[in-house]
């Protein structure tokens, strides 16, 4: 019987064959955190009274999440990231580099056929690169960095294939969430996902990286895509790592297969609190927002801000919506101010925040009010998560999220795409 | 091993922004301080109402979400032994071990609010008192029980400096 692509990894990294449902020990090829993360890690660490990292070029920290610091306490918290880092020499990206997700797949971090931990629930990103990545606690990072190793569970797989073609207005971010929707929120619980067909073949990188990133909505452990020319020139040009891709066989044991057919799909929104109950734009009535958020590890890259100014030049936000954009990265950041967006996003009335989480987690930074709506391009709608349990999240794509800004109410935004 | 408490009872899909919420995890380390704020998202007295020893039980999905260690910590810390659902999110259910709070799927209908319950983790069975039914639950691999025996991983690597028996 073939293999699927996550027993294929693990296979590679303990030297034996396995099946779904083992316990294995298995090598990490790098760790990160991030500083919600980090600073319970270093904790543990001490209490585990470790000397030593096992290796200082495969650990990863990122402050993202609270950065800048908006109060003492975590002023104090990312010092003692920064220390920890100095001390064993750990590679340390600080305030304004960007979200821990992207920076991890943009700087050349994750190469396929990588077996990667992260101590955040959405290190399944680099799934999309043919890696095996995925989320661990505090303690669990802890243990990772010292002794360079965790136990797993090798996940039964379930295989998506995305068929047909996307229309003009669709996004990465409808197809996932409609999968959402399909699976529900523990569809893929202890599972891997491998996502195929011709849509992931059409997708750059940039929204493969948003499907893969939100598999831990439905549950997932990982959620994979096999590598090709665009995944090759991704890597080549990012990373100097050797790596030996993983395919799956075409004769693997999938837990259960979903055909999804992407031609019919429209622009698709999760409703209020859950990241599974979603509808088509079309068939909502009319929402009126008071926020809209443009960033986050699913939503804060190039294509997304492209599109988004599109949509925004000149045209003018509605006076009663914040429009805050927050880019995944310093990089694109940069890139976004060479084009002209961001200033065409400024004169529409956006806001730009630093390159990180922004309001996403509700440390800071557009923490929404009593009764609010907010429409945003993150990959979780929970009560309360953007600081507010009084408010009303709905997840879109950047298009949707850009069309309702100018609008004032959640708008299909295919009408300013035409 | 087993231990005695009282039941809180929650729904599905209790995710970790609800267990604890991220404007509260991302400012300290302190657990008591966090232990204040559990569930209050959802029931805003939770905290007062916990007596030492007590067991959240839910429906499926518990503790999906955010992989923040920050959740089963303050728990504990709240006083919280357990936790019974009929499924748990997978980093959640790492966690808890991790950090030394039982975990355990099972089926957890027929529990009412408050019944007096009885887990034993060994034999993987556990009692509910009030209704006067035992209920099996799924059993635990051996590295998972014996992290637990530890009261967590931080003790368990401290003694072993490696996974045993996997
Ligand atoms: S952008 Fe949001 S979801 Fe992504 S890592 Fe940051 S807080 Fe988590």
């Amino acid at each position: 019987m073939g293999k699927t692509m996550s027993e294929k990894i693990f296979e590679r990294k303990v030297n034996h064959a396995v099946q779904p449902g083992d316990l294995v020990i298995a090598p990490i090829d790098c760790a990160m955190g991030q500083d919600g993360t980090t600073p319970l890690a270093i904790k543990s660490f001490l209490d585990m009274n470790a000397q030593s990292v096992f290796d200082h070029h495969k650990i990863f920290f990122v402050i993202d999440h609270n950065a800048p610091s908006p109060m003492e306490s975590v002023s104090r918290l990312h010092d003692e990231m920064r220390s920890f880092a100095q001390k064993f020499g750990i590679s340390l990206f600080d305030v304004g580099q960007g979200v821990c997700h992207e920076l991890m797949v943009a700087k050349g971090l994750v190469v396929p056929g990588d077996l990667v931990v992260g101590a955040d629930s959405h290190t399944c990103t680099y799934g999309a690169l043919g890696a095996f990545a995925t989320g661990i606690g505090s303690t669990e990072l802890a243990v990772a960095m010292i002794s360079g190793k965790l136990w797993f569970k090798v996940p039964e797989t379930i295989r998506i294939n995305l068929h047909g073609t996307l229309q003009e207005g669709v996004f990465a971010k409808d197809v996932i969430l409609f999968i959402a929707s399909q699976l529900k929120a523990d569809g893929a619980n202890y599972k891997a996902i491998e996502f195929h067909g011709p849509v992931i073949d059409r997708l750059e990188m940039d929204e493969r990286f948003t499907i893969s990133n939100m598999a831990v909505e439905m549950g997932a452990k990982a959620g994979l895509m096999v590598p090709d020319d665009k995944t090759f020139s991704w890597v080549k040009k990012r990373s100097k790592r050797d790596f030996e891709s993983v395919f799956p066989d075409p004769n693997a044991r999938y837990c259960e297969v979903v055909d999804l057919d992407c031609s019919f799909l429209t622009p698709q929104v999760a409703l209020p609190h859950r990241v599974d109950t979603v509808k088509s734009v079309e068939e909502l009535d009319e929402i009126p927002i008071q926020e809209a958020f443009i960033g986050t590890c699913t939503n804060g890259r190039i294509r997304d801000l492209e599109v988004a100014t599109r949509i925004l030049s000149g045209r003018k936000v509605h006076p009663h919506v914040r429009l805050i954009v927050a880019p995944a990265s310093r990089e694109i950041f940069l890139h976004a101010l060479q084009m002209g967006w961001v200033e065409e996003i400024v004169q529409a009335g956006g806001v730009f925040v630093t390159p990180g989480c922004g309001p996403c987690v509700g440390t800071h930074q557009g923490i929404p009010g009593d009764g609010w709506n907010v429409i945003s391009t993150a990959n979780r709608n929970f009560k309360g998560r953007m600081g507010n349990a009084s408010a009303f999240i709905y997840l879109a794509s950047p298009a949707t999220v850009a069309a309702s800004a100018i609008e004032g109410k959640i708008t299909d935004p295919r009408k300013y795409l035409r | 091993m087993s231990w005695r408490g009282y039941a809180h009872k929650f729904g599905d899909d209790i995710n970790t922004d609800y267990i604890i919420s991220g404007k509260h995890k991302f400012k300290t380390l302190d657990m008591n301080e966090l232990a204040k704020h559990v569930m209050e998202d959802i029931d805003p007295n939770f905290y007062q109402k916990i007596k030492p020893g007590d067991f959240i039980v839910a429906g499926k999905n518990f503790g999906c979400g955010s992989s923040r260690e920050q959740a089963p910590r303050a728990l504990l810390a709240a006083g919280i032994r357990g936790v019974l659902a009929l499924s748990f999110a997978r980093i959640f259910f790492r966690n808890a071990i991790n950090c030394g709070l039982l975990v355990l799927e099972c089926n957890t209908s027929p529990i009412q609010n408050g019944d007096e319950m009885e887990i034993d983790l060994l034999v993987g069975k556990i009692y509910d008192h009030t209704q006067g039914v035992q209920i099996e639950a799924r059993p635990l691999p051996q590295v998972m029980i014996d992290i637990l025996q530890e009261g967590g991983l931080v003790n368990y690597f401290k003694k072993y400096g490696s996974f045993r028996g996997v």
